[in-house]
């Protein structure tokens, strides 16, 4: 069962602030999805091998070749603040 | 300083930047001397809707690596996506390793602290994204803000890990110059780029909990940054303050370490398999990978001992650099190779290091042609000496260097003449000598050195000043 105390720590984690009224509303949103996933419990799973992924691809590769990159204005056209060339972020330490 | 109660282990982080393009996209990883933000592109900017694809030769190279570091190669490996949010990975995770990493449990010889080879265990090796790189106007903890450049976000990087071995800054400094060595003869790794080799440390004092330092930029700051980490340790220690489990921050310009106060919640990394790659079966990529490793530093020492006749110590200083072992190969394959193991191993490196500069800028003709002159007896070993230091520091070729600075070896009557007059002056070292002080004679032999300006040899000047005293 998620809490709100759950809600408060995914929220830190994501960096995404929640406020009070959200929380009951993020609380019974989560539960719902839980709930949703909790129907694979019901089924029997005692012969089947536990697998990592849901495509039986293995060995996707690129060779080592350059392309080319963008620009540095290209780069940087979705960010809010530059300076220099720069992306421009809050200092978090 | 043997300090039996310190425990130290490292987590070093190595670029595989003699690769052409990152780990999952194409962009190049000549970023070094780019403006910012000029080597990046929808997929290592973590644009929404690209996806990663795993540069097939970089996979190749940590299997080198790994085999190199003796370790066992898991037959399937996968990625996962290490979750946390700072600037430098602008998708808000790091694509790395975790369960099934690429290599496990190896281990590599190193100089101990006592002189005698150690062995060191590595839990681990395996693949990553190097994160992208902050700037701060002044210092970290001053700035109103970061600066971001993503040109290295992306570039393949390797994680070592090691078991808690090592017992003091310099066995950790000996471990990493050894491994830069190794990574350097598999030819996967430029060690002179900057950042290409960075280190997080656990240390610790026995019965003491163990802090963290992180952000240690290069093999040579290690040490620096370890001695610092135990003496405040100790100190603390002896105030009676316990050490906490703790994260550090190597401060370079201050050489201090400095506590960051992180949250609990920090190491919520929340791994999970990286969704969008598939897993690696590399089983049987490895027997090819093995029968091409290069000869590495163990094996070309021993292989240098039985081949060219030359003493341990020399074939061990010989190929502790893959560009001197080379030299050195390329020399005595021209050179008698005992006096060319003397020549590189104890004069020739020592110049260079004393002026901090590689090999490639003195050349093996010019080696070749030096051991010649010194067989042939037309220069003196100080002679040779100084033919190689004004080399080094202003150019030109041997012959011209000898001819120019007057370094050739005095003739003979030229060494005859100054014995005489040496013997004539020091009268006082000839009456100790006579009168059973042996080492009077150094006192002559000096003088000849010293009026044929060095240009003798002091073996012979040795002997015919001898001679000399026997006559009178």
């Amino acid at each position: 069962m998620i809490t709100g105390k759950d809600v408060d720590h995914i929220s830190w984690l994501a960096s995404i602030k929640v406020v009070e009224e959200e929380k009951e509303c993020f609380v019974a949103s989560f539960n719902s999805v839980l709930d949703y996933f909790h129907q694979l419990d019901e089924l029997d799973t005692e012969d089947v091998e536990p697998t990592y992924r849901v495509v039986d691809l293995t060995n996707v590769f690129r060779e080592d070749e350059v392309s080319e990159s963008l620009s540095q204005e290209e780069s940087l056209r979705n960010a809010s603040r530059t300076e220099k060339g720069y992306f421009k972020s809050p200092r978090i330490v | 300083m043997a300090e039996k109660d310190v425990i130290i282990g490292l987590e070093v982080h190595v670029q595989l930047n003699k690769l052409n393009s990152k780990l999952f996209c194409g962009c190049s990883t000549d970023y070094h001397d780019s403006p910012p933000n000029t080597h990046t592109c929808p997929v290592c900017l973590g644009l929404p809707g690209t996806l990663p694809v795993v540069n097939k030769r970089a996979v190749e190279y940590a299997i080198r690596v790994a085999l190199a570091l003796n370790c066992d190669i898991q037959g399937e490996t996968l990625f996962y996506r290490k979750n946390y949010y700072y600037p430098d990975l602008p998708k808000a995770f790091q694509i790395t390793q975790y369960d099934f990493p690429l290599g496990l449990g190896g281990h590599i010889l190193i100089k101990g602290e006592d002189g005698e080879e150690k062995t060191i265990r590595i839990t681990r090796v395996h693949m990553e994204e190097d994160p992208g790189r902050l700037v701060h106007a002044g210092t970290i903890d001053r700035a109103k803000y970061s600066m971001v450049d993503y040109n290295r976000c992306g570039m393949p990087l390797l994680e070592v890990v090691t078991e808690p071995d090592l017992r003091s800054p310099k066995e950790a400094r000996s471990f990493l110059d050894k491994l830069r060595n190794i990574l350097e003869y598999l030819d996967v790794f430029d060690g002179n780029l900057e950042g290409a080799m960075r280190i997080d440390s656990n240390i610790s004092l026995v019965g003491g909990e163990r802090a963290e330092v992180k952000n240690i930029s290069s093999h040579k700051g290690v040490e620096k940054a370890l001695a610092y980490e135990i003496t405040r340790q100790r100190s603390a220690r002896r105030r009676g303050v316990a050490q906490v489990q703790e994260t550090r921050h190597y401060d370079e310009l201050r050489s201090i370490t400095v506590s960051i106060r992180t949250k609990e919640e920090a190491h919520d990394y929340r791994y999970f398999p990286e969704p969008d790659l598939v897993p690696m079966r590399i089983a049987d990529w490895v027997p090819r990978v093995e029968a091409e490793l290069p000869e590495l530093p163990d094996a070309k020492r021993e292989r240098f001992v039985a081949e060219y006749g030359i003493a341990d110590d020399h074939a061990k200083s010989l190929t502790s650099e893959i560009r001197v072992a080379n030299f050195y190969e390329d020399v005595a394959k021209r050179a008698p190779p005992r006096l060319a193991a003397v020549w590189i191993a104890d004069v020739l490196k020592g110049e260079l290091n004393y002026r901090d500069v590689t090999i490639d800028k003195f050349s093996p003709d010019h080696m070749v042609e030096i051991l010649g002159m010194l067989e042939k007896r037309t220069i003196t070993e100080k002679g040779a000496v100084e033919v190689i230091r004004i080399i080094l520091d202003t150019g030109g070729d041997p012959s011209e260097v000898v001819e120019a600075g007057g370094l050739a070896k005095a003739e003979d009557d030229a060494v005859k003449e100054a014995v005489f007059a040496a013997v004539a002056e020091c009268s006082q070292a000839v009456a100790d000598y006579r009168s059973g002080n042996e080492k009077a004679i150094n006192f002559i032999v000096g003088m000849v050195m010293k009026k044929t300006r060095g240009r003798a040899d002091p073996g012979e000047a040795n002997r015919l000043v001898k001679e000399a005293l026997e006559e009178i």
